[in-house]
């Protein structure tokens, strides 16, 4: 048990403390950085899938007035550390995927830095590739084990047995689509190496976590951390991508120390993110459930087909969700992946739960519909006592109250029949659940010194948007017990002490709790009246640690769709979702998280497609004018909801992380609304016009 | 008219840069520069003028970061050449606030948290501008029911009007009531 903080500044609706500079646009982003007299770099990407150079000609390109420096593998330094294959950047002749850097360019102006690398000629020796995911491709294997140190494999009973015997059976395949995360800000950084000084490298970087970031920088250039910084104050949306760095960072460093007291700017245009800067893997989850009379699970198994790149392994934990939501005694899942001629996947918002909560979602609506049980009905149903995988009991645990409370504010219990029409629409409505684990990272530290009469924290947190520029304040008045506007809180640079990535919705539930350690700390040891200068740091192994619960987030997300008769156009005029999240720290900043994931979730679900084109291996739909997002138009009545949760496991403040639980369960409610509404069940996302509209009436 | 003077060729026969003399009042203040005449707007306004509040988020008219008011009405300035713009008077969203007051539709994203990350921000907040002041001038859209009728600032309609401005945050249900509160509707 933790003793939670008494809540005075927690849970108040804060405006956001950036929120100004936001609204005129004068928060710096990383290649905004003011620097004296930059110069603009812009890579050369590999224009086949697999092969080897043969030939770069960079004449052309090094003849233009007012090119700096051409690099290719040919004069590019050789890095410390070639472990991670990512960041191997212009290390050989080999290409492992269409749009692998090639080169770089760097150049007085921006406009001569593209035209320049347009010069540059590179000759391939092509060879055969394999970019297709298929769910019988020959190669696939088994990996050790998959994201966030999950198991691979899982089995428990005898699936095979229960779905031949029972009375009620789904085995469906199910697939999602490659996503990409496409944050607005694209992948930036401006470098400096100025050699002369003690700390010769300074990159201002768009990044989800700037000690993250330099320890990859210094593990592949063989630098001392202590001669990197990285700063970062504002990301412009990361949703995962700027989780771990990229082969970018890696280039422009090489770029920047290839012109030494000269700082250069890269950023990755949004075409060349879609190579360069992270997507997830396409899921294919064949799945079994099988269920007695009254709707009673007696089987669950989820098999997954998926990919990574041929250089690096990344294995989406996508069957992770499928092991702890439901009861059932026999289960099974497996992760299965092919390692293609791609880009390299990475984490996407909610890696795992996001495309886990698909495909056993929707198969929980077929369940639901062969039995003749209400959707709500059948979740709560199968809801155990304890955590089905490990056997240790809930932290807390309230998806059955999510469930509830949203049908009653959704007005479930009133919907329309199946297939009801209203004019030229049908109207279905949907139901899916949330899940997310709450995480807390091992390592983050926070010093807090009192000056000027004010307590001044400081951390080498990142704020994506979530809102820790404003929320991390909150819980250091509370922890510190004083007004909010006593407490400054710094972040986003590595001269502050050392902190974990913005991923795993583990920010607030980690930084904050290096801050109460801090703050506890600061006032057994200088009491009520601290002196000018006093300071003490806090960390968060410090913090208590649960062992024996299992924590996670839950909601209930619920979708209204109308469906055109005519031409079958899909509209989503309600989305509401309701949470138990722990404690929310700032109802205001959290709000906006929780649509902003329900949000990412419609547009899972209806409009974005990564189409890969298997001939030339590259997604077709490579820019934002064809790799669709949700836009304004798209968005009716969204609502997030959460309950009064309170969990004295999890941590000090109570919270258990909300970044990215709105994703998980939104695209199955909606599909599960499409079929209420026109009999079509859509198995693979996203749902677009053409799958409804040979059925309709 | 500008005056041109050409840039050196570079060899292989590839032309180097063509630049060009302008005049651009930005958020209240003229500026006399030479650029590159492939320059576009968005790039003169943050690699030479140093004014960054307009954001690049994709360089091709897909996604509104770089909405400034040129002229007086909302445009995207990376699809827009500096040296077609001789003379114009641009303002960004910094400079909707200049004197240090936010101006109402800053005001209401504020109140209304309409955004998370900020990128798209200083984007949507001038196409809002833009947007009150179109309906004010009776601008129908495809949203309008009567194309002829006063359009009124219904969710509908301004969700329609915003739709070139993408946030991937997804704070679009925050925006439209920030947006109509600014438009005296809510
Ligand atoms: S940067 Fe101009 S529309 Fe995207
Ligand atoms: S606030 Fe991040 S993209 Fe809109």
């Amino acid at each position: 048990m933790t003793e939670l903080l008494e809540p005075r500044a927690i849970g108040r609706d804060t405006v956001r403390r950036d929120g100004e500079a936001k609204v005129r646009g004068t928060a710096t982003y990383a290649i905004e950085t003011p620097v004296e007299h930059p110069a603009y770099a812009h890579p050369v990407q590999a224009t086949v899938a697999r092969g080897r150079i043969t030939a770069i000609d960079t004449s052309a390109a090094e003849a233009l007035d007012g090119v700096l420096v051409v690099l290719t593998h040919e004069n590019a330094e050789r890095l410390a550390s070639t472990d991670d294959r990512e960041f191997a950047v212009l290390q050989g002749d080999e290409v492992a995927f269409r749009g692998q850097l090639v080169g770089v360019v760097v150049a007085e102006t921006s406009e001569l830095a593209r035209q320049a690398a347009d010069a540059v000629r590179v000759t391939y020796a092509e060879q055969p590739h394999d970019s297709e995911l298929r769910v019988d491709h020959p190669d696939l294997y088994a990996p050790e084990q998959v994201n966030a140190g999950h198991p691979t494999d899982t089995a428990e009973g005898d699936v095979a047995a229960a779905v031949a015997t029972a009375a009620v059976t789904v085995e469906e395949t199910y697939s999602t689509a490659m996503y990409f995360n496409n944050p607005l800000e694209p992948h930036a950084t401006t470098a400096l190496w100025d050699p002369a000084t003690d700390v010769p490298l300074t990159l201002w970087d768009s990044t989800q976590g700037v000690h993250p970031a330099r320890a990859a920088v210094c593990e592949v250039f063989g630098l001392e951390e202590e001669r990197v910084r990285v700063v970062c104050p504002f990301v412009g949306g990361g949703f995962g991508s700027k989780g771990t760095p990229h082969a970018n960072l890696m280039l422009v460093t090489m770029a920047a120390r290839a012109l030494p007291g000269r700082p250069v700017k890269l950023a990755l245009t949004r075409q060349q993110m879609f190579a360069l800067s992270a997507y997830r893997t396409p899921t294919i989850q064949k799945i079994q459930l099988a269920a007695d009379r009254t709707g009673r699970l007696q089987a669950l198994a989820l098999d997954v087909v998926e990919q990574t790149s041929r250089i690096k392994e990344f294995a989406e934990q996508t069957a992770a969700p499928a092991r702890m939501m439901y009861a059932s005694p026999n289960r099974r899942t497996t992760h299965r992946l092919a390692a293609l001629d791609v880009p390299v996947p990475s984490w996407m918002r909610a890696p795992g739960e996001c495309p886990g909560m698909f495909g056993p979602e929707v198969a929980m609506d077929e369940l639901a519909e062969r039995l003749g049980v209400d959707p709500v009905e059948l979740r709560i149903r199968n809801e155990p006592e304890v955590d089905p995988e490990t056997g240790k009991p809930w932290s807390s645990r309230n998806l059955v109250h999510c469930l509830r409370e949203g049908a009653e504010r959704f007005g479930w219990a009133e919907r329309p029949p199946a297939g009801h029409r209203e004019g030229a629409w049908l109207v279905g409505t949907g139901v899916a659940s949330s899940v997310y684990p709450t995480m807390r990272q091992a390592k983050s530290t926070a010093t807090i010194r009192f000056e000027d009469g004010r307590y001044v924290a400081e951390i080498g947190a990142a704020d994506l948007g979530t809102g820790a520029w404003t929320v991390l304040p909150q819980i250091t008045a509370d922890a510190l017990d004083v007004d909010l506007d006593d407490v400054e809180v710094r972040i986003g640079d590595t001269r502050y002490p050392v902190a974990s990535v913005a991923g795993g919705s583990s920010g607030t539930n980690t930084w904050g709790s290096a801050l109460v350690v801090a703050a506890t700390e600061f006032r057994s040891k200088f009491g009520g009246s601290p002196a000018d200068g006093d300071e003490v740091s806090g960390d968060v192994d410090q913090a208590s640690k649960d062992e024996d619960h299992s924590a996670y987030a839950f909601g209930a997300q619920f979708a209204e769709v109308r469906v055109n008769v005519a031409t079958g156009e899909l509209r989503v005029p309600r989305l509401y979702g309701v949470f138990g999240a722990g404690r929310i720290v700032n109802p205001r900043t959290a709000r906006s998280q929780l649509i902003g994931g329900m949000t990412m979730g419609l547009s899972m679900a209806l409009h974005e497609n990564g189409v890969w084109d298997p001939r030339i291996g590259q997604a077709a739909t490579h820019d934002l004018a064809e790799y669709h997002v949700t836009v304004n138009a798209d968005v009716g009545d969204i609502q997030a909801h959460w309950l009064d949760e309170h969990d004295p496991y999890v941590n000090a403040m109570g919270s258990k992380g909300i970044g990215e639980i709105g994703i998980t369960g939104t695209a199955a409610a909606v599909v599960n609304a499409v079929h209420r509404a026109t009999g079509v069940r859509v198995r693979d996302l996203p749902v677009t016009l053409d799958k409804v509209l040979a059925a309709l009436p | 008219m500008p005056a041109i003077g050409f840039g050196t060729p570079g060899a292989g026969g590839t032309a180097a840069s063509v630049d060009a003399d302008i005049t651009l009042t930005v958020d209240g203040e003229q500026q006399r520069l030479t650029v590159d005449t492939r320059t576009t707007l968005l790039d003169t306004l943050r690699e030479r003028l140093g004014n960054a509040s307009p954001k690049k988020g994709c360089d091709h008219g897909q996604c509104g970061a770089c909405t400034v008011l040129l002229d007086g009405d909302r445009a995207l300035s990376c699809l827009a050449l500096a040296v077609a713009h001789d003379g114009a008077e641009i303002t960004t969203a910094d400079g909707l606030a200049a004197g240090g007051e936010l101006h109402p539709v800053q005001q209401a994203f504020l109140d209304r948290d309409a955004f998370q990350c900020g990128y798209c921000t200083p984007g949507q907040i001038c196409s809002a501008v833009g947007v009150l002041d179109e309906v004010r001038r009776g601008w129908p859209s495809h949203a309008s029911e009567d194309l002829t009728a006063d359009p009124e600032l219904t969710h509908d309609e301004v969700a329609e009007r915003m739709s070139g401005n993408l946030c991937r945050c997804g704070a679009y249900a925050n925006i439209v009531p920030a947006v109509q509160q600014a438009g005296g509707m809510a």
